[in-house]
């Protein structure tokens, strides 16, 4: 297993716990956006919104970038890579081992078909 | 995710979901071709437990698997790979309603380790198995993440990890 360094995922889903940011995330998936326009699309102050971002920013999560007077915002280069792949496989551990309980499932549904013809018999 | 990890119609398995839902949750889901009384029989009697809860693949085995699946009643599961222990796994039991709902402690954790919560919820001869765990503390769950000590099971992580390796890239890439 890849040892994903703590301080970034603790500051990653810290910044991940809230649901703005994360729709800011989705946002930015989409398209980059400045601040005013986050704000105005969450219905937010700006001064909240600059806090939020900055959370993102601070976790990796997002850059931004001052053009003129205004604050651009983009997805950051790492996106959500080590947290995904942390998450793919500790799925991919339940998805095989479900997969090995169909089996016994499979076994456990035929043994009480079986059973229910005996006893109807 | 990508649309490789969706349910597979032609093997007919069910996709299995992963999702942290808060600081302290993370919960994990997926639905069984068959009625809630087997699939529950099957994670509450160990010689049916332990042919399914080590996936082949990881080359690690049951040695035993102790389960007295009542209230109160404790559970130790030894692991093993090639008939020497590597670790174990251990608990008790404090939530059991039969075909719906299975509660239990993880003990193994130095500081006490998360809470277990099953339920088995039957719709049309199918039934959704829900496994919600519970951490202490956001600080566990960020450990527990960044540690790839995923269910207590480094080990068996470890083996997954390179097993992804040895399917090079074909899977869920």
């Amino acid at each position: 297993m890849v040892q994903y360094p703590t301080a970034r995922l603790d500051a990653s889903f810290a910044a991940l716990s809230d649901a703005t940011r994360r729709g800011v995330l989705e946002q930015l998936g989409r398209a980059d956006a400045s601040i005013t326009d986050l704000a105005e699309k969450f219905h937010m102050t700006l001064t909240g919104m600059k806090k939020h971002v900055s959370v993102l920013e601070q976790a990796g999560l997002v850059t931004t970038e001052k053009v003129g007077r205004v604050r651009t915002c983009k997805l950051g280069p790492r996106r959500l890579a080590e947290e995904t792949a942390w998450i793919e496989a500790y799925r991919q551990l339940w998805a095989s081992r479900f997969d090995e309980l169909d089996k016994v499932v499979e076994e456990l549904k035929q043994k009480e078909k079986a059973d229910g013809r005996k006893r109807r018999g | 995710m990508d649309a490789k990890g969706e349910g597979d119609p032609t093997s007919g398995k069910n996709r299995t979901t992963v999702e942290r839902k808060s600081e302290r949750e993370l919960v994990v889901t997926r639905t069984f071709n068959a009625p809630a009384r087997i699939v529950f029989e099957a994670w509450s009697k160990p010689e049916l437990f332990k042919r399914w809860w080590v996936p082949k693949s990881m080359g690690m085995s049951l040695l035993s698997c102790e389960m007295d699946v009542r209230v109160g009643g404790k559970y130790r599961l030894v692991f093993g790979v090639g008939g020497s222990k590597v670790m174990e796994v251990f608990g008790k039991y404090i939530e059991v309603t039969p075909h719906s709902r299975l509660v239990w402690t993880n003990e193994e954790g130095d500081e006490g380790g998360a809470i277990t919560t099953l339920t088995f919820e039957e719709m049309g001869g199918q039934t959704l198995l829900v496994k919600h765990d519970l951490y202490p503390s956001k600080e566990a769950l960020d450990g527990e993440l960044a540690s790839g000590a995923a269910d207590g099971m480094p080990e068996q992580l470890d083996q997954l990890d390179e097993f992804l390796v040895t399917l090079g890239g074909s899977l869920g890439r």
